[in-house]
């Protein structure tokens, strides 16, 4: 390194300061816009029939028709339950996975091995899980190949890898001592892996299934190729289309008709809000924790 | 002790997690082997044909993929030429230069353009940023960038320039987060050392912190990469789903995603939705060949830093 010239290289070091600060102003300016355009357009429809009326036919075709606003019961319905189910699948293939890796897989290779099968599926975009899932009911009973349950599963192959890596890494803060002093005492490893160390790590396991909720629920791709779309009154069958939230924002964002936009700006801003609760719920959650932690 | 249901207990236990086990491995091998069954009849008639064709025309049973995978690599490549940049800077300016109390608000706000879903930023970028593109921006690139032949069409707002910029929206936060997570892990005495022979606060940064945590910018770039590759919704809506190679930043165009979710639930040519999966197959193949790479070098990394902790 040189050192010469101390002013210059002064003046430089704040300008690079200024000049990083910058690129932090940069990156919320699309942040903003979002954020604004979604509450902005998304808040006037947030209404009482927004959450308990059923969309309207598109209105405004004949002369004197009234077109009322309507609401997203169904898309509302729809993400529950797809929600519901995927979790039904992810949860306990995640938590079982991970608590093998930590409290059997002992030899690290095997533990290892699974972190890196989750890293892999993590990897996959989400409109391929929505192909493969498609392909294997496809596979199975092409009847059922644009079903809700194909689309659950669909979500599912997306939250495994989430709930598989922050169960590892919530069971890994677990110490040791605690498990040897389980061990020590008598009980049997069944008993030491799930009432002891998983309880410990409960708050971290919730975590996780709470941040792989927030990313599917918000999911597109993977619905449209897997679920097909139906958003008919009432909420159809499992093994029929499916409808959710941002299917609609799909839907309303390709339609000319001013009324499905609006209701799909409020399903933008429900599902951010969604998301968003999702997200401060972990933190709390977290939070309690590490209070319990200090003994408070 | 009561050895003998225990013993039991521990049998049923370590059953079903072996099941648990079993599924998330059998997951990967049955997802390859899905959209192999999925894409066979694509792959059977097409063969690697497909991957060099020009036209996608399902009537008379014409596929080719050339166009989405120029459409791929082009807005993925630009995202990240803006990502990158962008990115870095704000994780050196959220562990290096900013005031405590302003990074961890300011970190979570990064974080937060991860959670915004991606069909969310398509509707954003068909509403907003598309009509800007169009009448304010593209229109000053035509005329003083026009030279450089990148800009040779009429703007349309739609197009792999505006897809570009909300992949590289999507790809900061991989990018800041991982980048970040790294020049954080970096030893103080790397950066004591530098300030105590006379570096300003950016020559610390520049030439001992940056340096160091090398691998991990990297690793997160290139998941930023990934996340880019395969993004979906976001570029659907705002590339204007063209099949048409690569001729100009500001003309419509296509990528492998967008292509699929465009045309998977409409189709109703036997061949066609076969042909799609098989372009699955083609982005499963490069997205998880660029993860590999990146976890690869993030594990070097952290096996460097862990001997230089020792």
């Amino acid at each position: 390194m040189k050192f010469d010239r101390p002013v210059r290289r002064k003046v430089f070091s704040h300008g690079m300061t200024v000049l990083t600060g910058l690129a932090v102003l940069v990156i919320m300016i699309p942040l903003a816009s979002v954020v604004y355009q979604v509450v902005l357009l998304g808040s006037p429809v947030m209404n009482v029939a927004f959450f308990t009326q059923q969309i309207p036919q598109a209105c405004g075709r004949g002369p004197g028709s009234v077109c009322h606003q309507g609401g997203v019961i169904v898309p509302i319905e729809g993400t529950l339950e797809l929600i519901g189910l995927s979790s039904l699948f992810s949860v306990p293939i995640g938590v079982g996975a991970a608590i093998f890796a930590v409290e059997y897989g002992r030899e690290r290779r095997f533990a290892r091995f699974i972190g890196m099968t989750a890293d892999v599926l993590s990897g996959v975009p989400s409109i391929i899980a929505g192909c493969f899932t498609w392909a294997l009911f496809l596979f199975y009973d092409p009847a059922i190949a644009f079903s809700t349950l194909d689309a659950a599963l669909a979500l599912s192959v997306l939250m495994v890898p989430i709930v598989t890596r922050t169960t590892e890494e919530a069971l890994r803060t677990v110490p040791n001592s605690v498990r040897e002093a389980a061990m020590a005492l008598g009980i049997s490893k069944w008993k030491m892996s799930l009432r002891i160390t998983f309880v410990a790590a409960l708050p971290g396991v919730i975590t996780g299934i709470l941040l792989a909720i927030a990313r599917s629920a918000g999911e597109a791709a993977p619905l449209l190729i897997a679920g097909g779309f139906a958003c008919i009154h009432p909420l159809q069958g499992i093994t029929q289309e499916t409808c959710a939230l941002p299917l609609w924002i799909w839907f309303g964002a390709n339609s000319p008709n001013p009324n499905f936009i609006a209701l799909a700006w409020g399903c933008a801003l429900l599902l951010l809000l969604l998301i968003l609760a999702m997200s401060v719920l972990s933190r709390f959650v977290l939070n309690r924790m590490a209070r319990k932690m200090r003994g408070e | 002790m009561t050895p003998r249901v225990s013993k039991w207990g521990d049998r049923i236990f370590l059953f079903l997690l072996l099941c648990a086990t079993a599924s998330v491995v059998l997951l990967v091998v049955l997802l390859v082997a899905g959209l192999f069954y999925g894409a066979g009849p694509a792959i059977h008639q097409l063969g690697l044909s497909y991957i060099t064709g020009y036209y996608w025309n399902p009537e008379y049973g014409v596929y080719g993929l050339i166009p989405a995978i120029e459409g791929t690599l082009v807005t993925s490549a630009i995202a990240l030429l803006i990502a990158v940049p962008l990115g870095l800077g704000a994780a050196i300016f959220l562990t290096q230069q900013a005031p405590a109390w302003l990074r961890a608000p300011v970190g979570q706000l990064i974080e937060l353009l991860a959670a915004i879903p991606s069909v969310v930023y398509g509707f954003w970028g068909l509403i907003v940023l598309a009509p800007l593109m169009r009448n304010d921006v593209e229109p000053v690139l035509v005329k003083y960038l026009g030279w450089t032949g990148l800009f040779t069409s009429t703007p349309v707002g739609l197009d792999v320039l505006t897809a570009s910029l909300v992949l590289s929206v999507m790809a900061i936060p991989t990018i800041t987060a991982i980048s970040r997570d790294s020049i954080a892990a970096v030893p103080r005495s790397q950066k004591e050392a530098a300030l105590a022979i006379g570096a300003t606060d950016w020559e610390v940064t520049r030439r001992a912190v940056v340096p160091y945590a090398r691998s991990g910018i990297v690793a997160g770039a290139v998941l930023g990469l990934g996340r880019a590759l395969g993004e979906t919704m976001a570029v659907y809506f705002v590339i204007g789903n063209r099949t048409a190679t690569f001729t100009s930043l500001i003309a419509q165009g296509q990528t492998i995603p967008s292509l699929i979710a465009n045309v998977f639930l409409e189709s109703d040519t036997p061949l066609e939705r076969p042909a799609l999966l098989y372009a699955g197959l083609v982005l499963l193949a490069i997205t998880l060949a660029i993860n590999i790479v990146a976890r690869f070098v993030l594990s070097r990394s952290q096996v460097g830093r862990g001997a230089a902790a020792e």
